[in-house]
């Protein structure tokens, strides 16, 4: 989505009932941001909306980068805020060949993610539980880990459901995402 | 900031950032300029460096994928790593040669205007850098396109020579040597 540098547009103040549905929404798609929810978006600070290209709108508190929505799709959290809260979203895990790919903006596909470095969720060899044991559906928005790292590279909406995945293993797993060095995350909110 | 590092802790987690590529730096091999995010690293960060950058994780990195991965990987990371090297002269280059024009036009008997040309060349926000020089000579000043393309800031006020030791006071990236005053007679004729 952001392959190219975004150029941010006109920067407007958020109303406050704006703000609050905001709020209320984030908060219905990750249940469990709740208990931090105070720190990301306090109650009485000023959101700001910044206007990104191809109709994508950016939420801000001051110059940190929030939440970001296309049109009136779900509100994926920008990725300086999932390397903050990285357990509060569903995490899946690609292997290490993917993620030259991935950082050069390509489509997430399925066998980078079921391949021996990869993690869905219920994996046997995951055995802390990090990457939970519900199966997501596809539409979901999910944040991609990396084998051997720590913080998380990719933003995305699902594309097929996990246990599709594991079936099928292959084709497109993640489309229409927020990359480490994308435009979005290079984007300079001044 | 060497909590960074630890796995779990206490949220919001603090995460380091590179100063050259922005990136986490456990990623700074996938953005080409690896050397520099490196050098960075080891200067800020030595704790990390030592362990990002140490034999055996280097190793461990690439025991992972197999023998063709890797020489593909290898191949795509130098090709970018060019590609990086390159973008970089390229912009050096411009820098070098872009020019700021500090133009004094006149217009009206003994009334002038300051328009000042080529700041975005040198990575600046014309738009801001507007609004400081408003604040800083006390006078209007807005940005206004040029007819040729482009946008110059225009200055109310016979200011050139005040403008140029500000811009070279306050941008030390630009060198004093690329500004220059120069003085526009009349812009239009009386008809």
């Amino acid at each position: 989505m952001f392959k190219k540098d975004a150029t941010p547009g006109a920067k407007s103040k958020v109303k406050s009932s704006a703000q609050r549905a905001i709020r209320s929404k984030v908060l219905d798609e990750y249940p469990k941001l709740e208990p931090y929810i105070e720190d990301i978006m306090p109650k009485k600070e000023q959101l700001d909306l910044v206007k990104l290209p191809d109709r994508v709108s950016l939420y801000t508190l001051g110059s940190t980068p929030l939440f970001f929505q296309h049109m009136d799709d779900a509100f994926m959290p920008h990725l300086s805020l999932v390397h903050k809260y990285p357990s509060a979203f569903h995490r899946l895990r690609i292997d290490r060949g993917a993620i030259r790919f991935v950082l050069s903006g390509a489509t997430l596909m399925v066998p980078g993610l079921t391949s021996a470095g990869g993690r869905l969720p219920n994996d046997p060899e995951d055995t802390e539980g990090t990457y939970g044991d519900e199966e997501l559906e596809a539409g979901e928005v999910v944040v991609i880990e990396s084998e051997g790292k720590e913080n998380a590279c990719f933003v995305g909406v699902l594309k097929m459901g996990t246990r599709e995945m594991k079936k099928v293993k292959k084709g497109q797993a993640c489309e229409a995402g927020h990359y480490l060095g994308d435009g979005l995350w290079g984007l300079n909110l001044g | 900031m060497a909590e960074a590092s630890t796995s779990s802790g206490p949220y919001p987690k603090k995460v380091t950032y590179c100063g050259v590529c922005s990136l986490p730096p456990e990623y700074c091999e996938f953005g080409g300029t690896v050397r520099k995010c490196e050098e960075w690293l080891k200067q800020h960060h030595p704790d990390m460096h030592e362990k990002l950058y140490s034999q055996e994780a280097i190793e461990q990195n690439l025991s992972t994928l197999s023998l063709e991965a890797q020489k593909r990987a290898e191949k795509d990371s130098q090709k970018k790593a060019a590609k990086a090297a390159s973008a970089e002269a390229k912009a050096e280059e411009l820098r070098a040669t872009s020019k700021v024009l500090i133009k004094r036009i006149e217009r009206n008997k003994r009334k002038y205007v300051t328009a000042v040309q080529g700041l975005e060349a040198f990575g600046l926000d014309i738009k801001k850098v507007a609004k400081d020089f408003g604040k800083k000579f006390a006078t209007g000043s807005s940005v206004t396109k040029v007819p040729g393309g482009g946008e110059e800031i225009t200055v109310q006020g016979d200011l050139s020579d005040d403008i140029y030791d500000y811009v070279v006071e306050t941008y030390p990236n630009i060198p004093e040597d690329n500004v220059d005053c120069i003085e526009d007679k009349k812009k239009k004729t009386a008809v």
